[in-house]
């Protein structure tokens, strides 16, 4: 095997060569990069959603190199609820510019008129303004027939049951009783104006396959995931993030200092971190094994009620 | 080692997460589906593989025991809420469409595609077994093989499945009778013998005690030496679809520069390495492959199922929906194939509407002539079908304005399936499988012409053993007459 000598592959220049994946994470991968390559091909206006998080991470890589030696064909949208950790936002900067992306990022300008807190307003209708309906309003003004999305199946029950091409109403509905058949790996792209279809192209990939990657393939991930010493208080049987300035300690409540690090990220008032000494990806992998939860634990929004993730996509969420 | 409580479970096949984590696989994900009814323990079986192989975290256990309130017996949670992720599921307490679940072992990772045993099952089960290497079929100890068996490897057989694992459950409610086992399994090998299928397994079972499906009952059947039904899942083979012609169904042309002009696509058979001679169609050119290009290295070769991005040596007009094949081993072109298919919505399929066909990265329009219906419940071909209502199977004729491309599906998966569109609510409306190019006898054959024949006994059953009467059996009508009454018959027509 050689080298490329086109001007195409800046990337390898810095990059030792790294043995080959293995056949599950090969399949796993050529299966997410036929999903890019269709959805591309067949759609007159794609957009990805990008949420920052270990999921988008692998997304984002995948669509590098479904495309390359191009650049990605479609912009980023990151629906910015402005609750995010500052880190995350950084990190999200910093690979636009590395990777050469288009990035939209949107935020609610009623929410944000109204000052919409999770905290004021609850961590549901939280959720249903400044992502949901952000989500939606981005959605529109972009006029995406096509919206790219890290779910996996896996995740939870609704998820499970999700299509690859999923498909939405002109409102963004989501009508599970009455999905499109998926056979084979034939993804059916037709819509009329105004519908359009969510695509997952890790939707057959679990947690496990997401670190498993990431570590083969050396993906970059935001310095959230690995512990440092950080402020924080228990909530609710959460450990929540002290350090931002909109952050009051209820009555009672002491901030502690110690290494935490998170297994999900989200807006930092519903997202929980957990207790850890893993500063490297290794450690955090080896974490894993004593974490008998799943990951989506630490995220008030699945807690609301039994089958609060379902009737969120019916409405819009991703 | 006996079937463990639900608390105190470790097994040789069951690894940490972070083991798993570290391990490499050897194999790519297994994927099957599982055909039974809730009557038959399906919800369990499932639940219970997901259960012991930890694929179930505490919270969502915990989420469980919630939600249902109660427990079995055996201390475990109700596994159908586990698995039944919808709310109007849960409330009408029905499965109402193809779910995906995911479990692994140390050896190999699982893809099972769970579909209801009811109601539309012909058109959630062959949506499913589209992509499955694998078909679980699980029948209750106590009353053997059903019709509904029959009709479940009848459908995954049509859908081109050839491996099954007949899981006979319940097996704790016959107590653990040998003599029971071996004749639901010698049944069961019958009948898939008559459908073309041999490798079989099966396995007795107690999906709620949880013997023989990831830990072994000996304690309760010391008679049964074979695997569980996890071993035989780890043991199985994925299709590759390797063998064969090369083929490179064009997704997108990518074009980054004024230097570069790639093909990119996911090879979908056999193999190609640079200097390569291949063939694009439908034009016919013919180029070299002069790079295959990835992201990560420029690869001397590409297999199937591999994405990649192909450089070819001179300058052709290549667009998505062409393909790009071994100059050697080309597919089949032509404007007119044989096919069966899945009707899978409400209006079914109607005779002369021109209809979306998908196939590949291909799409055009195409004519459906239905020729015959399956009848499921006898396996038997009922010629001359008007139309195909909703899950029905049929043989159909398929008729193209523009050249259309193909391998038959027994040959290969991903260029012998497609799928149909209807052009007024864009919903898909079938999927079906192509068995053969046509072949029109040129001149003989008119739209709807029929000729009568009268030929010795000898010289038609030879004449309908060629392929091409083979391939269309269901539209000649054969009667057996003496010389004597043939020629009266025929004089009678003058």
């Amino acid at each position: 095997m050689h080298r490329h000598s086109s001007e195409f592959d800046p990337h390898l220049k810095d990059q030792a060569p790294k043995p080959p994946l293995d056949p599950h994470l090969k399949a796993l991968e050529n299966e997410a990069i036929h999903i890019f390559r269709e959805v591309a091909a067949e759609f007159e206006n794609p957009v990805m959603l990008y949420s920052i998080g270990k999921d988008s991470s692998v997304l984002l890589h995948l669509a590098r190199k479904a495309f390359y030696p191009g650049r990605v064909p479609f912009p980023l949208l990151h629906i910015d609820t402005g609750w995010k950790f500052p880190e995350m936002i950084a990190f999200r900067d910093e690979m636009a510019e590395k990777f050469d992306l288009d990035l939209v990022v949107h935020t609610n300008p009623r929410g944000a008129a109204e000052g919409i807190s999770p905290f004021t307003h609850g961590s549901a209708y939280h959720t249903d303004v400044m992502k949901t309906e952000a989500l939606r309003q981005a959605l529109d003004a972009g006029k995406y027939d096509a919206a790219f999305g890290g779910a996996r199946r896996d995740e939870e029950a609704s998820r499970a049951k999700e299509r690859i091409y999923s498909f939405r109403t002109p409102d963004h509905k989501w009508d599970p009783r009455n999905q499109r058949p998926e056979l084979w790996n034939l993804y059916n792209g037709m819509i009329r104006r105004g519908e359009s279809v969510r695509a997952f192209p890790l939707s057959n990939w679990t947690e496990v396959d997401i670190w498993r990657y990431i570590q083969a393939e050396n993906i970059p991930l935001p310095p959230l995931y690995f512990a440092r010493p950080r402020k924080f208080v228990e909530r609710d049987g959460m450990l929540m993030w002290a350090e931002d300035p909109r952050f009051q300690p209820l009555p009672g409540e002491q901030v502690q200092e110690g290494m935490l690090r998170f297994r999900t990220l989200g807006c930092w008032p519903l997202t929980g971190g957990i207790r850890s000494q893993a500063t490297t990806l290794d450690a955090v992998i080896a974490e894993l094994e004593i974490a008998t939860v799943s990951e989506r634990q630490g995220r008030a929004i699945d807690r609301d009620q039994a089958g609060s993730m379902e009737k969120k996509k019916r409405e819009g969420y991703f | 080692m006996t079937a463990p409580s639900a608390t105190a479970a470790s097994a040789s096949n069951v690894v940490p997460i972070t083991d798993a984590v570290k391990s490499t696989r050897d194999t790519r994900p297994l994927r099957l589906i599982t055909c039974g009814s809730v009557d038959d323990g399906k919800s369990t079986l499932i639940g219970r593989l997901l259960w012991d192989t930890k694929a179930v975290k505490e919270d969502q256990a915990a989420a469980l025991s919630r939600d249902s309130g109660k427990q079995n017996d055996l201390g475990l949670p109700d596994f159908a809420l586990l698995l039944d992720g919808l709310q109007a599921e849960r409330e009408q307490g029905i499965t109402i469409d193809v779910a995906y679940r995911y479990f692994a072992t140390d050896r190999r990772s699982f893809i099972v595609a769970d579909t209801p045993g009811h109601e539309q099952y012909t058109r959630n089960m062959a949506t499913g077994a589209s992509t499955a290497d694998l078909a679980v079929l699980l029948v209750d100890a106590r009353t053997g093989l059903l019709e509904q068996t029959r009709r479940h490897a009848t459908i995954a057989s049509l859908m081109g499945i050839k491996q099954f694992v007949l899981a006979v459950n319940k097996f704790d409610l016959v107590a653990y009778d040998k003599a029971v086992f071996e004749k639901i399994s010698h049944d069961f090998k019958e009948l898939a013998l008559s459908l073309g299928v041999r490798q079989v397994t099966a396995i007795p079972m107690s999906a709620l005690k949880g013997e023989n499906v990831v830990y072994d009952g000996r304690a309760t059947m010391p008679w049964y030496d074979g695997p569980t039904l996890v071993e035989t899942l780890e043991l199985a083979t994925t299709r590759t679809g390797a063998a064969g012609g090369f083929r490179l169904p064009v997704q997108r042309v990518s074009r980054p520069g004024e230097s570069f002009r790639g093909y990119q696509g996911t090879v979908a058979g056999g193999s190609i390495k640079p200097g390569d001679s291949v063939a694009i169609l439908p034009s016919g050119m013919v180029a070299n492959v002069k790079q295959i290009v990835t992201f990560d290295l420029v690869r001397n070769a590409a297999v199937s199922g591999d994405a990649v991005t192909l450089v070819l040596d001179r300058q052709v007009d290549v667009a998505r929906g062409d393909m790009i094949v071994s100059l050697d081993a080309q597919p089949m072109t032509g404007l007119h194939f044989d096919a069966q298919l899945v009707a899978l919505q409400p209006g079914g399929i109607e005779p002369g509407k021109r209809y979306w066909l998908k196939a590949g990265t291909r799409r055009q329009r195409v004519v459906v002539s239905p020729l015959s219906q399956l009848e499921l419940s006898t396996g038997k071909w009922k010629s001359h079908a008007e139309t195909l209502p909703m899950n029905a199977i049929g043989k159909v004729r398929l008729s193209f304005d523009e050249a259309a491309i193909f391998d038959a599906y027994d040959q290969n998966r991903n260029t012998g399936a497609f799928i149909l569109i209807d052009p007024d609510t864009l919903n898909t409306v079938a999927g079906g499988m192509i068995t053969a190019k046509r072949t029109d006898l040129g001149g003989i054959h008119r739209e709807g012409q029929r000729v009568l024949l009268s030929l010795p006994a000898d010289l038609a059953e030879e004449l309908m053993a060629t392929e091409t009467f083979a391939n269309r059996r269901d539209e000649v009508d054969v009667r057996r007459l003496s010389a004597a009454r043939a020629a009266e018959v025929l004089g009678d027509l003058d």
